[in-house]
C-alpha cells in the first residue's frame, strides 16, 4: 500500500467512526458503537506508529502531496493535502495514542450516560479534526482543523447541555477562541499577501533562501529578507511600520494564544473542565491545546526571522507558566488543579518556543501529552469512584482503596514535577537550560519564571496527591461504602499511559532533543540556537538523568515537594497559618487575578452595552425609525399632500393642463 | 372692402358667437344646435380657404352624423338640463381669466415677428379646372394610403367599442355567467336536512362492510 | 385676407372652448362639445396653413383628425350613455371616483 493511501486512512478512519457512531449509534447499540470507534482509531494509531518509527530510524522522507483541489482562482490554489514529516509523525502518534486511550477509558467513564454514542461520535470527530490540523500542508486546511477542533471542543465542553455552567463554559471557550482566531486569520491573510500562496512549501522555500543568504551575508536580517523580496511592511496603526514577517508572526501567535490558552486568552481552559473528564484529558490537556505550540513550531522558519514576535512569545509564555501555576495551589477542585497545571505547562512550551528551542517545546508537548492525560484520567478514575465528587476536601486516604489509580497518579505527578528519569524531567530541563542560554529580550524574566515555576509545580502537584490519596479519609459516608478500584477499561489506559510517562523521556530525549529527529521540520538560526549547552552536557540519557540530581532545578523541586509534604501531610495547621498570613494573595489567586471579572465587566457588559446602544440608537432610531420607516413615512406624508392634487374632477385636470400649456408657451416666447 | 373680406368677417362673427352660445345656453338641445351653426359657418370659412372637400365633409359628417348623434343622446337622457347649468356664473371669472390668458398667448405667437406669419403672402387663386377632391384623393390613395386604411380600422374599432359599451344583451338569452358560477356558495346548492337515522339499515350496512373487509383481506 | 386673420379666428374658437371646459361643471355633454369645438379650431388652423403654404398635406391631416374626432365622439357618447345608466346623472362634479 502506498504511503499516501496510508495517510488517507489515518486521517479519515476516525471520521468514518464519527459518522457511524453519530448517525447510526442508536441502531448499532452501545457495544458496537465503541467497538467500531475504537477499532478505527486503533487503525489510525497503528499506522501512525509505523510512520513515527520510520522517521525515528531515519527510514522515511517527508511526504507532501495534494489529495484534492477544492478551488483555484487568481493563481491561488485551495486544496486538501498532507505534509508529513518528523514533526507531523510525532503529533500523529500523540493524537492517535491518547485518543485511543481515551476511547477505551470512556467505555468505563461514560457507560451509563445517555449520550454514550454521541460522545464517541464527538471524540472520533475530534481525532479526525486534530489529524487534519497536524497533517495539513497548507494554511487553509490548518485553519479548518483549527476551527474543527474548536467546534468539537465546544460541543464536548457542553456535552452535558442541561448543566447551566457547562453551557456558560462552552460559550466562553468559543468566544475566547474567536479572539485568537481573528488574529490567526489575519496572519493567514498576511501570508497570502506576502507569499501569494496558502501552501506551506513556497513559504518554507522562501524562508530557507533567506536563511541561506543571511548566513552567507552576515549583514543582518533586513538585507536577507529584502534579497528574497520579503522586506514589505505593514502599518496597521498610523505611523508605526511593522515588518510584514513580524506582523504575520504576531498574528499567528495570537491564534496560538487562543488555542493554547496563554494569558490573557487563557480564561476558557479552567472552565472547560465542565466537560467529561476523558475530554479534559484528550482535548484540554494532551492535544488540542498544544495545537498552538505545534503551529508555532511548524512555522519556525517564519518565526526565526522575527525577534519581536519571539520576545513577545517568551514574555507571554513566562507569565502563563508562573502565574497560572500559582492559582493551582489554592484550587480545591481536582480537575481544576490539573487544568491550571496544564496552563502552566503550556506556558513552559511557549517559553521554549520564544527562545527558539522549538524541539524542546515539542518534546515537552510530547511528554506532557502522556503524563497529563494520565493525570486527568487518574483524576477521572477518582471522580468516578466517588460518584462525581471533585472536591479535594472530600477526598483523602484513597491510596488503599485504589492502588492502581494511586500509582498511576504518582507516576504522573513525578513526571509532571520533573523528577529525574521521568518523562517530564528531560523536556522541562531542556526548556530551562534553553531559557538560561537565551539572551533575547525578556529572557531574564522568563528564566526567573520557569525556575519559580518548578517550585510551584511541585507544590500544587504534591498537594493534590497528598490530599487525594494520603492522610485521613474525608470521603462522605454514602460514597465510602462502595469505594473500590475502577474497572479494567479505566485502569488499563492508566497503565498504558503510565508506561510512556515513565520511559518516553529517556527513550526519546536523545533523538528528539539533541539528535536530528526534527531536522526536516524545525529550523533554528545558528545565532538563536539555545540548545547548544544542552547538547554539550547531554552525553546520554542516563548520564543526563544523573546530572539532573545536582542541578539547582532539582533542589527547587525538592523544596516545593517538601513544603507540600510539611504543609499538607505532616503539619496541616501550617497550611492554615500560611493561608491566614497570605490572605490577600490567596484572595487574588482564588479570583484568578480577576481576569474573569474583568472580562465579564468590561468585555461582556461592555459589548452588551455597546450592542444595546447600537440597537437603540443605531438600529432602532436611525435605521428602523429613520431610514426604513422614516422613508416610508415621508413618502406617505408627501403622498398625503400630493393626493390632494388628485381631486377627481375633470375640469381641474383640464385647467392644470392649460396652465402647463400657458407656462410652456410663455417660456418659449420669452426665450425668443 | 371686397366681398371676400365681408364673407370672412361675417362667418367669423357667426362662428364665434355660435361658439359662445355653445358654452353659455342653458338648454343642451340649444347648445347642440349652436354647435351645428358653428360648424356650418366654419365650413364656410373653409370654403373661403379653398378646401371644398373638407368643408363639405364637415357639413355631411359632422352636422349630418355626429351632431345628430349628440342630439339623439341629449334627448334620450332623462336629465334636468336646466339644473346642469347652475353655478355657471361662479366659475366665469376664472374661465375668462384662463381664456384670455390663452388667447393672449396664442395671439402673441401669431402676431410675433419671430413666427413671421405676416410675411407669408396671400396665395394665388387656383386656376380653372383645379379639383380639390382630385388633389386630396391623389394624396390619400397614393402617399397616405396606409394611414388611410388605419383610419378605417379606427372607425371600425370605434363602432365596435360604442356597441359593446352600450349593448346590454337580449333579455331571454341563454348562456352561462362565469362570474355567477364563481360566486356561488355552498348554501345555494346544498341543502342539509336533519332527520333520524334509519337504525336497521345502519346495522345491515356495517355487517356488509365487515364482510367486504374480510374478503379483501 | 392674411393668414393671421384665420389664425386669430381659430385662436378665439380655441379660447372659447377652453373657457367652456373651465366654467362648465355640471354637464359632460357640454364638455364633449367643447372638445369638438377645439378640434374645429385646430382643423381651421391646419387648413389655413395648408392654403397659405400651398401644401395639400395639411388637408390630409384634417381628414384624419375628422376621422378620429368622429370615432372619439361616438365612443365618448357611448361612455356617456353607460355613465348615465350607472349613475343616473351626467354631473361632472359627481364623477369623482379618481379622487386621491
Amino acid at each position: 500500500m502506498a504511503l499516501f493511501n496510508q495517510l488517507i486512512i489515518i486521517a479519515f478512519a476516525p471520521l468514518v467512526g464519527a459518522i457511524l457512531a453519530g448517525f447510526f449509534g442508536k441502531k448499532l447499540g452501545k457495544k458496537w458503537t465503541h467497538r467500531i470507534a475504537i477499532g478505527l482509531v486503533a487503525v489510525s494509531f497503528v499506522l501512525s506508529l509505523k510512520f513515527f518509527l520510520a522517521f525515528l530510524y531515519g527510514a522515511a522522507q517527508p511526504i507532501n502531496q495534494t489529495l484534492y483541489q477544492w478551488a483555484s482562482f487568481a493563481g491561488i490554489d485551495i486544496q486538501v493535502g498532507f505534509l508529513v514529516d518528523s514533526l507531523t509523525a510525532m503529533m500523529m502518534l500523540v493524537v492517535t495514542f491518547v485518543s485511543l486511550m481515551v476511547h477505551i477509558y470512556s467505555i468505563g467513564y461514560m457507560h451509563d450516560d445517555n449520550g454514550y454514542q454521541r460522545f464517541f461520535s464527538y471524540i472520533s470527530l475530534f481525532t479526525f479534526s486534530m489529524l487534519m490540523l497536524v497533517m495539513s500542508n497548507n494554511f487553509l486546511q490548518l485553519f479548518f482543523g483549527w476551527e474543527a477542533v474548536g467546534v468539537v471542543s465546544y460541543l464536548l465542553i457542553g456535552f452535558w447541555f442541561k448543566k447551566e455552567t457547562a453551557i456558560f463554559a462552552n460559550m466562553k471557550a468559543f468566544l475566547v477562541n474567536r479572539v485568537g482566531d481573528f488574529g490567526f486569520l489575519l496572519g493567514i491573510g498576511g501570508i497570502l499577501y506576502l507569499f501569494g500562496s496558502f501552501d506551506y512549501a513556497p513559504v518554507f522555500d522562501k524562508m530557507a533562501q533567506a536563511r541561506t543568504l543571511q548566513e552567507s551575508l552576515t549583514a543582518g536580517e533586513v538585507s536577507a529578507l529584502s534579497a528574497v523580496g520579503l522586506e514589505k511592511t505593514f502599518s496597521p496603526w498610523g505611523g508605526i511600520e511593522w515588518s510584514a514577517i513580524s506582523f504575520i508572526c504576531i498574528c499567528l501567535f495570537i491564534g496560538a494564544m487562543g488555542k493554547s490558552a496563554q494569558v490573557p486568552l487563557h480564561v476558557w481552559l479552567p472552565d472547560s473542565m465542565e466537560g467529561p473528564t476523558p475530554i479534559s484529558a484528550l482535548i484540554h490537556a494532551a492535544t488540542m491545546v498544544t495545537a498552538g505550540v505545534f503551529m508555532v513550531a511548524r512555522m519556525s522558519p517564519l518565526f526565526e526571522f522575527s525577534e519581536t514576535a519571539l520576545a513577545m512569545i517568551t514574555l507571554i509564555g513566562a507569565i502563563t507558566a508562573l502565574f497560572m501555576g500559582l492559582i493551582g495551589i489554592v484550587q480545591n477542585d481536582i480537575k481544576r488543579i490539573v487544568a491550571y497545571s496544564t496552563l502552566s505547562q503550556l506556558g513552559y512550551m511557549v517559553v521554549a518556543l520564544g527562545v527558539s528551542a522549538y524541539s524542546a517545546a515539542i518534546f515537552h508537548l510530547f511528554t506532557h501529552a502522556f503524563f497529563k492525560a494520565l493525570l486527568f484520567l487518574a483524576a477521572g478514575s477518582v471522580i468516578v469512584a466517588l460518584h462525581h465528587e471533585q472536591d479535594l476536601r472530600k477526598m483523602g486516604g484513597l491510596r488503599k482503596a485504589m492502588p492502581i489509580t494511586y500509582w498511576a497518579s504518582l507516576i504522573g505527578t513525578l513526571a509532571l514535577i520533573g523528577t529525574p528519569f521521568f518523562a517530564g524531567f528531560y523536556s522541562k530541563d531542556a526548556i530551562i537550560s534553553a531559557v538560561a542560554e537565551a539572551d533575547g529580550w525578556g529572557s531574564n524574566f522568563a528564566y526567573f519564571a520557569v525556575m519559580a515555576g518548578v517550585v510551584v509545580t511541585a507544590l500544587y502537584s504534591m498537594r493534590m496527591l497528598i490530599l487525594v490519596f494520603h492522610g485521613e479519609s474525608r470521603v462522605e459516608e454514602s460514597a465510602k461504602a462502595h469505594l473500590h478500584e475502577s474497572p479494567k477499561v479505566i485502569t488499563y489506559p492508566l497503565i498504558l499511559l503510565a508506561i510512556p510517562s515513565l520511559m518516553i523521556g529517556w527513550l526519546m530525549a536523545e533523538p528528539m532533543l539533541v539528535g536530528d529527529y526534527f531536522k526536516d521540520a524545525i529550523v533554528v538560526h545558528q545565532a538563536h540556537d539555545t540548545l547548544v549547552y544542552l547538547r554539550e552536557i547531554f552525553g546520554n540519557a542516563f548520564a543526563f538523568g544523573l546530572h539532573g540530581f545536582v542541578t539547582p532545578v532539582f533542589w527547587l523541586l525538592l523544596a516545593g515537594a517538601v513544603t507540600a509534604y510539611i504543609c499538607f501531610a505532616w503539619k496541616p495547621q501550617l497550611a492554615q497559618m500560611a493561608s491566614g498570613i497570605f490572605a490577600p494573595i490567596k484572595t487574588i489567586l482564588q479570583n484568578k487575578y480577576y481576569f474573569d471579572d474583568f472580562n465579564q465587566k468590561f468585555f461582556a457588559k461592555g459589548s452588551l452595552g455597546l450592542g444595546r446602544f447600537l440597537w437603540r440608537y443605531g438600529d432602532k432610531a436611525i435605521i428602523d425609525d429613520g431610514i426604513v420607516n422614516g422613508s416610508a413615512r415621508s413618502v406617505a406624508k408627501i403622498a398625503a399632500k400630493a393626493r390632494k392634487l388628485q381631486t377627481g374632477y375633470l375640469y381641474h385636470y383640464a385647467l392644470l393642463m392649460l396652465v402647463g400649456l400657458l407656462i410652456l408657451i410663455g417660456f418659449l416666447l420669452l426665450r425668443g | 372692402m371686397n366681398i371676400e373680406a365681408i364673407v370672412f368677417y361675417l362667418f367669423s362673427a357667426i362662428t364665434i358667437i355660435a361658439a359662445i352660445g355653445v358654452i353659455t345656453v342653458k338648454n343642451s338641445v340649444q347648445a347642440v344646435l349652436c354647435l351645428v351653426l358653428t360648424f356650418f359657418s366654419a365650413s364656410a370659412l373653409w370654403l373661403l380657404l379653398e378646401a371644398e372637400f373638407l368643408a363639405i365633409t364637415l357639413v355631411l359628417v359632422y352636422v349630418g352624423a355626429v351632431m345628430v348623434l349628440f342630439l339623439f343622446v341629449v334627448m334620450m337622457l332623462d336629465v334636468d338640463f336646466a339644473a346642469l347649468k347652475q353655478g355657471f356664473a361662479k366659475q366665469l371669472p376664472l374661465g375668462l381669466l384662463v381664456g384670455f390668458a390663452l388667447f393672449g398667448a396664442v395671439y402673441w405667437v401669431i402676431r410675433s415677428q419671430v413666427f413671421g406669419t405676416d410675411k407669408i403672402p396671400e396665395p394665388a387663386k387656383h386656376e380653372q379646372g383645379y379639383s380639390n377632391v382630385e388633389e386630396l384623393g391623389r394624396l390619400l390613395y397614393g402617399e397616405y394610403f396606409y394611414p388611410f386604411e388605419i383610419a378605417g380600422v379606427i372607425l371600425l374599432v370605434a363602432i365596435i367599442a360604442a356597441i359593446s359599451l352600450t349593448f346590454r344583451g337580449r333579455r331571454e338569452r341563454k348562456g352561462q355567467s362565469v362570474r355567477e358560477q364563481h360566486r356561488v356558495t355552498k348554501e345555494e346548492r346544498l341543502k342539509i336536512v336533519s332527520m333520524d337515522s334509519e337504525e336497521q339499515y345502519a346495522d345491515m350496512e356495517i355487517t356488509d362492510t365487515k364482510q367486504d373487509e374480510e374478503t379483501t383481506l | 385676407m392674411s393668414l393671421t386673420h384665420y389664425l386669430t379666428v381659430s385662436a378665439v374658437l380655441f379660447a372659447i372652448s377652453v373657457v367652456g371646459i373651465v366654467i362648465n361643471r355640471k354637464n359632460v355633454i357640454t364638455l364633449l362639445m367643447c372638445i369638438e369645438l377645439m378640434l374645429l379650431a385646430v382643423n381651421t388652423n391646419f387648413i389655413a396653413f395648408s392654403r397659405y403654404l400651398d401644401d395639400s398635406v395639411g388637408q390630409v391631416f384634417v381628414f384624419f383628425i375628422l376621422t378620429v374626432a368622429a370615432a372619439e365622439a361616438a365612443i365618448g357618447l357611448a361612455i356617456l350613455v353607460v355613465l348615465f345608466r350607472t349613475h343616473r346623472a351626467i354631473d361632472v362634479e359627481q364623477l369623482e371616483e379618481l379622487k386621491g
